[in-house]
């Protein structure tokens, strides 16, 4: 599972049954597992409307590298992809577009909205004819980063709130966190 | 040509027509129905030659509608503005010139989508971005209670 060390299990309180030479037993939940393993596999829907795309282009590159968090692989196709950024402004044209792209995501999925655009309609809020405002006008959003645009490392701070989220679903324990998806 | 040159040779050519010299570029002030006729003589003739439009604009008046265009020639490398104005700001009607420059064919789309002016003879006068049951969203006028937050 790439765990080195002993501590490392420590520290997150999971019982050692048993230990033994070249190894030990450890106790853990498999939601705990499916969690890590999802949390750290989130491959993005390559999405940009706007010069929010910019910024996640850098992250995608070697100064920021998301490929440290294990989502390198922006997907062109949102049959193989996990999450949307929505990087950038949506427009009354562009939303049934988007929604059809959330749609053919499978599950589980989650939506980041990146910017102030996706956030809120940022600066095309006013008097404008064309812009949504919010993205969660046309899907549900897990995880709002404002700035316009934001820094890489906001919306690497971003991704790791996500991956918090996604650390606390539940699929199989009997008692059902509030909000989660059920399985 | 500089500007001075050509706004002696466009006064010549075009008497009817309103010259000035602005900041930039010559500016001329056309009535609409000479604008076909106007626009014809201005890539004809040898001496102007403007075979390339490389915008065309509408602006929303309080009084009237005007169409920009403007207008360079490749060979001689002089710039003009046209202008051309309709009163009726309701139904405004202006001739195409999509059959001089054909880049104006896509333009006159935008301008109708936007400002609803409508092109004569224009042979494919389709909306270009918004579907059909838009209003035209860039005339001052225009009033949406859904999408637009006023301010």
């Amino acid at each position: 599972m790439g765990v080195k060390s002993k501590k490392e299990f420590e520290a997150n309180d999971y019982p050692i049954l048993a230990e033994y030479e070249g190894g030990s037993i450890v106790l853990a939940k498999l939601d705990d597992l499916i969690n890590w393993s999802r949390a750290n596999s989130l491959w993005p829907l390559t999405f940009g409307t706007r010069c929010c795309a910019i910024e996640f282009m850098a992250v995608g590159a070697s100064r920021h590298d998301m490929s440290r968090f294990g989502m390198e692989v922006a997907r062109a196709t949102p049959r193989q992809a996990d999450l949307i950024i929505i990087s950038g402004t949506i427009n009354y044209k562009m939303a049934p577009v988007l929604r059809r792209l959330y749609d053919q995501i499978a599950d589980p999925k989650y939506v980041v909205a990146m910017g102030g655009c996706a956030v809120s309609g940022g600066p095309f809020f006013y008097n404008s004819y064309a812009v949504v405002k919010g993205a969660d006008h046309v899907i549900p959003v897990d995880v709002y980063i404002p700035g316009c645009p934001p820094r890489p490392e906001a919306l690497l701070y971003g991704m790791l709130q996500l991956h918090k989220k996604i650390k606390r679903q539940r699929y199989f324990s009997r008692k059902q966190q509030k909000n989660t998806p059920q399985p | 040509m500089t500007n001075e040159e050509l706004q002696a040779c466009l006064t010549g050519e075009f008497p009817k027509a309103e010259i000035t010299l602005g900041k930039q570029y010559v500016e001329m002030v056309v009535q609409a129905e000479d604008l076909h006729e106007t626009s014809a003589k201005l890539k004809a003739l040898p001496v102007l030659s403007f075979d390339y439009l490389f915008c065309l604009t509408g602006v929303d008046y309080p009084e009237k509608m005007q169409i920009v265009y403007h207008l360079e020639s490749v060979k001689h490398r002089h710039t003009l503005v046209l202008k051309t104005n309709t009163a009726d700001r309701v139904d405004p009607k202006v001739d195409t010139v999509s059959d001089v420059w054909q880049t104006a064919k896509y333009h006159e789309r935008e301008v109708y989508d936007l400002l609803g002016v409508k092109f004569n003879n224009h042979n494919d006068l389709r909306r270009l971005f918004l579907d059909d049951t838009w209003g035209f969203p860039l005339r001052k006028d225009y009033k949406d209670e859904v999408r637009i937050v006023e301010r």
